[in-house]
């Protein structure tokens, strides 16, 4: 048994406590239980094993990519598992928890211009990568099709068991867009009444760690704008106030963008009939935004 | 002479595509006042309904945060560099 074969089969738990009395039901799949903190260990391996399985991962080689985090948290455990090494292109304002667990795992760390964002480390890698070739496994997870197919083959048939086919609508936001495609595709498929919704940060400039607004930044390959049935747009504040809600009222230690999904799932939730049955995903654990301090010093805070 | 101020990526859209504006004020608050002036669909992505910096906004003098400085109250010279950061590095912000 390796680290890697714990990822996955993540608990589905009800947000009943926190859902509006005659709406629809709320769940959110636990993805945070995956062994690194994050819905990315599925992603991350399934790449792993695409590159190994077509030989562009060679055992001499080294595995880059660009993450704001949580990929390169699951590259870099994954990576130490198999013994091998890992260089991650990271904006330099990436938070501490990441850089410190990717370090923890042995992986080696590349800051980019914080200005750039997550575009500039992607740039910065896929430059590396074309001018060495021959020394890298770049599996580049905006546009690696193993990376929905991740989803499509796990994340969207669990839902489908855990919710025994009941599930009416799935909404969940971007990063890469890998969960949303894979999973809505897969449930798209078992029943096309199902609604996928995405959540999008109210503003190019915000604070919702991990998520892109799609409309100001490079597009990824594999996003599958026909997927989108709706569009919840969610404030930073707001994000943040749900993360708080989830820890204090629910026990659930999130992180910021699992505060964003359960915000819009809520909203969405309250507009729909009792019968229906919501999914979204709890992409991170909390315990990796604590030297941000949104938990506060204070539980008024 | 003015002070220079780098605008991230996200925020580009706002300032018709330029990366670094030349800006007037003696503290961070009038020089971003000045921002809001000469540019005024930034403001509300900088600002919360109060009038406050929204709380993921980290704003540096040369290499410094003003958290660890006066805060908006900073004082700003001619020449110096003043830059906008995310506090994250999701997406494009």
């Amino acid at each position: 048994m390796n680290i890697a074969d714990l990822i996955g089969h993540t608990p589905l738990v009800s947000l009943e406590p926190l859902a509006a009395p005659k709406g629809a039901r709320v769940f959110a799949k636990a993805e945070f239980l995956n062994p690194s903190g994050s819905v990315k260990d599925r992603a991350a391996k399934a790449m792993i094993q695409a590159g190994l399985d077509l030989g562009l991962y060679g055992p001499d080689k080294i595995l880059i990519d660009a993450t704001s985090g949580n990929t390169g948290v699951a590259y870099a455990m994954i990576g130490a598992a198999l013994g091998r090494q890992v260089t991650l292109y990271m904006p330099g304002n990436a938070n501490f928890e990441r850089k410190a667990l990717i370090k923890a795992y042995g992986a080696k760390i590349v800051d980019t211009d914080p200005l750039e964002g997550s575009d500039g480390a992607y740039t910065a890698v896929k430059n590396e990568s074309e001018k060495n070739p021959e020394k890298y496994f770049f599996p580049n997870q905006y546009n690696n099709p193993a990376n929905p197919l991740a989803h499509y083959k796990t994340t969207g048939p669990e839902i489908w068991e855990q919710t025994e086919g009941k599930i009416t609508h799935f909404i969940n936001s971007l990063g890469t867009s890998g969960t949303f495609v894979g999973t809505a595709r897969f449930l798209k498929e078992k029943n096309l009444s199902v609604k996928t919704y995405i959540v999008q940060p109210d503003s190019p400039f915000h604070g919702i760690e991990g998520t892109k607004h799609m409309a100001s930044t490079i597009k990824p390959d594999i996003y599958d704008l026909t997927l989108v049935d709706g569009e919840e747009k969610v404030s930073t504040n707001e994000a943040i106030a749900v993360a708080k809600r989830l820890a204090r009222e629910v026990g659930l230690l999130v992180g910021v963008s699992s505060g964003a999904n359960v915000a819009a799932a809520l909203r969405l939730a309250k507009s729909l009939d009792p019968a229906a049955t919501v999914v979204t995903i709890l992409g991170d654990t909390g315990a990796r935004y604590l030297s941000e301090g949104i938990w506060g010093d204070s539980p008024e805070s | 002479m003015s002070v220079n101020l780098l605008i991230p990526t996200a925020l580009r859209g706002f300032t018709n595509g330029q990366s670094q504006l030349e800006l007037t004020g003696a503290t961070v608050k009038e020089l971003l006042s000045d921002l809001a002036q000469k540019h005024p669909d930034i403001a509300p992505h900088l600002f919360d309904e109060t009038g406050a910096v929204r709380s993921f906004v980290n704003i540096f003098v040369e290499s410094k945060n003003i958290k660890n400085l006066n805060g908006l109250d900073t004082s700003v010279n001619p020449g110096q560099t003043v830059t906008l950061v995310p506090s994250i590095a999701g997406g494009r912000s």
